[in-house]
């Protein structure tokens, strides 16, 4: 075992700095030293995607990633995404077209689809198919995640145009 | 809103808002200070004789606070009861000898999971690796190894069932069908692993547990007495959120008792997450089957009787409710079909795979598979659609309520008005002439049908079915039977509603239901209402039949909502009418109040009755119970235990689906790709059409999951060759189909609201629809599945074999939305 090192990095907008393992997982990290239990751990090994967080605004596999490597990172989780009582708007639209059913997978799609929406503003429902293809949900059969997708993205462009 | 408002609205979840902030408490997210993690360590080999332990080093390592042994647990705690009368011991670990690849032999509890994981792997077994068996069929050969020498023999258990005179049917019948068929072992995966804490209290000795169970909770008492516990000294609370489940967390008692008794060794509060390979190597699965069927018909297509035999191998050790992968659809065996002469008989076979149990559509995917290919080729064999051969074969509309020759009671249906429904939105006619060209320029499309009755909420007694009659009959035997399912609807001294239950929901949006229930029978609103839906076993009315599981929330916990919420509804009126001094039959609830039918006087509202009757029980009527309560417990009266002649009404609702599939395969890839894909279901009364649909589309997905991708593989050694979901494919956005959905209404009888259950849906009937429709694309050239998942290489090589068709390379086209299955494992990325 080695000895801890320092870890400081912004989630959400918040500065942290915390002590932990050269090993530990940043999802870990993010779960039990931050507290910020939204993100999820489906797999550890890279594929379902649960764990998605944002990394300096990209989508990136947290359960894939140590600690120390997200030092001095910019991270958004899905605790980060509704202002106030405010539901984001892709997470309104997720609950208007019954995108979660259990929500275990939930945070890591949103995460994905977030930054599925920044490179692609108005995908088809073959590039949101393909760009949500990062993340599994056993539950949905995906149908509801894709009308929501689609949704927030209608509702979303005009916004930024604004 | 009137109190006529809430049943049937698409309402959003209330459940949502939390899920969607990350504000969700799944069980790796309670708060457990001081808890220390648990390590499994599990055998590498498929059979292994376990010759000792060596536990120094890893106890020698900071952080490591104590290790036990399959030697514990067989001095500590007793084997499981298992649903046979072979004497089959089934341990939280392995004991005397490993019997599959994963199997739990130790577990090393450390400070943190970090350290707990390095020390497991300084834990050494000594074991003398032995040879193993997969294949159910061969582990029943003479010179097979032996998984357990008790029983001698890999057959768990055996069955002979007989209903009617199958002999004559076959004998009487005019053209016979024979088939052998294999399904795969597939696991449904929830994207959350099992996790459990556990905490002992050595001064009360009360161990607390946590965990992501679904129920049965028939498992409670049986784990209790694993751990030498009586029942209310073992609390067993299930968080607010599980993240799936699909029958797999059924399975996870072993490890409740295992994590307990580590508790209750260590001292410490200990933890455990499941990771994703230790799931796919070790926590559940449904069997794979091996099935040699026969049918009986007229040459008219009128089905004389079936005979099913099935060899369902249930891995390492037989484990409760197996061998239920047999039994479970008993009242349904015969499907929609009239037919009354079956035999079947069921072997369950122990070979060193890993162990099984529920699987979302428990047994009856497999039923389905088999049964709706056997229709198709005897269609086939008579030239005839195969539309009209169900036709010729499908119970009347009129003969609801009817009973099975295996003991159902179909409570009610209209199964030809779903099926017409069903061939006009899939536009069949049109679509067999789109398939006549297709084929005449070459393409290989097809067309598929599946029918099917769903079956939902399980009577605890179809398990007894692997018993055998005499051993039923004898004094000492207590029957089984039953489903039940509690809630309790109360009224605030403010007058706000809570409804509070036991069930223990993995994403069907129990919280919203109840909530539309409560407010449509009080005259609120969904928002009006909060619902605590948590199972604690010290605070909630439950039975061994509670939990979620066999889709029975829509029928039975939703009943019982409904009955707690007009009790609550009756006691107030009754009050309201004392108050108003008029006799109960004067004044009626109507708009959330109780109101004089001449539309005269007072009227009071929950508030107007809550702000009286908590602060002023004076003014109660006499003899009415003190406090603004009702607790309502539905049961089914048509759940008896299985009689003499093996018959058992199974399940207690049973609805119908009808699916009508067109694909197109590639013959050069032997990809398949879905060119439509329609589905009709009748649920009874349906309460939220949202939630409905996404169960419908959730468990269509995972039958096409174990159609064209997901199989748990294992090489000839029993070394599992799927234990990461880089191997075990599962279906991504891209090949989930976009489906045609309607419903028709048959209400059930038997439910408070008429609602059934529909949670286990299309895992029944897409096997079966997949393989009618892709054997139907490669008719011409003598293709036909009996065996899945259907990937491509293995369609490929079946389709060479045939003599492969023009293998030029042509231009794909379409009937209309469509998607290529996938071919290659997905990458990391
Ligand atoms: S937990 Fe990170 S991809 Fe599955
Ligand atoms: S909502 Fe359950 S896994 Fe996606």
């Amino acid at each position: 075992m080695s000895e801890p090192v320092t870890v400081r990095l912004t989630v959400n907008g918040v500065a942290h700095e915390g002590r932990c393992e050269p090993r530990k997982l940043l999802v870990d990290f993010i779960r039990e030293d931050l507290g910020l239990t939204g993100t999820h751990v489906g797999c550890e090994h890279g594929i379902c995607g649960a764990c998605t967080v944002l990394i300096n605004g990209e989508a990136a596999r947290s359960c894939l990633m140590l600690a120390v490597q997200a030092n001095g990172a910019e991270i958004a989780t899905v605790e980060g995404l509704a202002t106030g009582g405010t539901l984001h708007p892709l997470q309104e639209a997720f609950r208007e077209h019954h995108g979660l059913q259990c929500g275990f997978c939930t945070p890591g799609m949103l995460m994905t689809a977030l930054d599925l929406l920044r490179v692609n503003p108005q995908p088809t429902e073959a590039e949101i198919r393909e760009g949500i293809s990062a993340v599994l949900c056993r539950c949905t059969g995906y149908h509801g995640i894709v009308k929501a997708v689609e949704a927030a993205a209608k509702v979303l462009v005009p916004a930024k145009r604004v | 809103m009137t109190s006529e408002g809430w049943i049937g609205k698409p309402v959003t979840r209330v459940e949502d808002a939390r899920l969607l902030t990350g504000r969700g408490t799944y069980i790796d997210d309670l708060p457990m200070p001081h808890a220390h993690h648990a390590a499994i360590v599990r055998s590498p080999y498929a059979h292994a004789r376990i010759l000792g332990y060596d536990v120094r080093a890893a106890l020698a390592m900071p952080g490591v606070v104590g290790v036990v042994t399959g030697a514990d647990v067989a001095a500590k705690t007793k084997p499981f009861a298992v649903g046979v009368t072979s004497p089959v011991h089934y341990y939280c670990t392995a004991t005397d000898k490993a019997r599959f690849v994963g199997e739990p032999v130790a577990v090393v509890v450390a400070r943190d999971r970090y350290t707990a994981e390095d020390a497991a792997e300084l834990v050494q077994v000594d074991y003398e690796p032995l040879p193993a068996v997969v294949d159910p069929e061969r582990a029943l050969d003479a010179d097979a190894p032996v998984l357990h020498e008790k029983v001698g023999t890999n057959l768990a258990n055996h069955r002979r069932l007989v209903y009617g005179d199958p002999d004559r049917a076959f004998a009487e019948a005019e053209v016979v069908i024979r088939e052998r068929f294999r399904f795969p072992k597939i696991g449904s995966t929830p994207i959350e692993t099992y996790g459990i804490v556990a905490r002992w209290d050595p001064i009360d000795e009360v161990l607390t547990i946590w965990a992501n169970f679904m129920g049965p909770f028939i498992m409670h008492p049986l784990t209790a007495r694993v751990l030498g516990l009586p029942e209310n000294r073992m609390r067993l609370i299930v968080p607010q959120d599980i993240g799936g489940s699909f029958g797999i967390k059924t399975s996870m008692f072993p490890y409740i008792a295992l994590i307990g008794l580590t508790a209750m060794t260590t001292g410490v509060t200990v933890k455990w997450i499941e990771d994703r390979r230790e799931h796919l190597l070790a926590s559940s699965s449904g069997t794979d089957r091996v099935a040699y069927r026969e049918l009986a018909a007229k040459k008219d297509g009128t089905i004389l009787g079936m005979r099913f035999r099935w060899y369902d191998n249930v891995g390492g050790y037989i484990r409760s409710p197996e061998p239920g992968c047999s039994y479970r659809p008993l009242g349904n065996y015969v499907g929609p079909y009239r037919f009354q002469h079956l035999e079947v008989e069921a072997s369950t076979v122990m070979t060193n795979k890993s162990l099984t149990g529920p699987n979302r559509g428990y047994a009856c995917g497999h039923l389905y598979f088999e049964s709706e290919r056997m229709v198709d080729l005897l269609a086939e064999k008579l030239g005839m659609d195969p539309v009209a051969v169900r036709k010729k074969n499908l119970i009347a509309t009129d003969a609801f309520p009817y009973r099975t020759p295996t003991g159902g009671l179909y409570d009610s249906g209209d199964y030809a008005g779903a099926f017409d429904r069903a061939l006009e939105m899939a536009r069949y006619d049109e679509l067999r002439r789109e398939q006549a060209k297709a084929r005449a320029a070459g393409r290989y499309v097809g067309i598929g049908i599946a029918l099917a009755v769903d079956p939902s909420v399980s009577n605890m007694g179809y398990v007894a079915t692997a018993l055998d009659p005499q051993f039923r009959a004898k004094p000492e035997y207590l029957a089984k039977s039953g489903a039940m399912e509690a809630a309790t609807v109360k009224v605030d001294p403010l007058g706000r509603v809570t409804a509070i239950l036991g069930t223990t929901p993995q994403g069907q949006g129990h919280q919203t239901i109840v909530s539309q229930i409560v407010a449509h029978e009080l005259g609120l609103t969904p928002r009006d209402v909060t619902v605590v839906d948590e199972m604690d076993t010290f605070t909630r009315i439950w039975s061994i039949s509670s939990g979620t599981y066999s889709s029975r929330f829509g029928s039975v916990g939703t009943s019982a909502t409904a009955l707690a919420a007009r009790k609550l509804r009756t006691k107030l009126v009754e009050y309201g009418a004392h108050l108003m001094s008029l006799p109960v039959d004067e004044v009626e609830w109507r708009e959330g109040a109780v109101r004089a039918k001449s539309g005269k006087g007072a009227s009071y509202t929950i508030k107007d009755l809550a702000g009286r009757g908590h602060w002023n029980t004076e003014s109660l009527p006499e003899g009415i119970e003190a406090g603004l309560q009702a607790t309502a417990v539905f049961h089914f009266d048509v759940a008896k235990a299985v009689d003499e002649h093996d018959r058992v009404n199974s399940s207690n609702t049973y609805g119908f689906i009808a699916e009508v599939m067109a694909v197109e395969v590639d013959p050069r890839t032997g990809a398949v790709k879905i060119l439509r894909y329609v589905t009709v279901h009748d649920a009874g009364t349906i309460i939220n059409p949202l939630i409905v649909e996404g169960q419908i589309y959730g468990g269509a997905l995972h039958g096409l999951g174990g159609a064209l991708y997901e199989d748990m593989q294992y090489d000839a050694d029993g070394q599992c060759l799927t234990a990461t979901f880089m191997d075990y494919l599962v279906p991504t956005a891209c090949e989930a189909p976009t489906i045609d959905i309607a419903h028709v209404s048959s209400p059930s009888p038997l439910t408070t609201l008429g609602s059934k259950g529909l949670g286990e849906s299309g895992t029944m009937t897409v096997p079966a629809v997949v393989a009618n429709a892709v054997s139907d694309a490669l008719a011409p050239i003598g293709v036909r599945i009996n065996e899945l998942p259907i990937n491509p290489s293995a369609l490929w090589a079946r389709i060479h074999q045939a003599g492969g068709p023009d293998m030029a390379p042509r231009t794909p086209h379409s009937l209309g939305a469509s998607r290529e299955t996938r071919d290659a494992p997905r990458s990391a990325g």
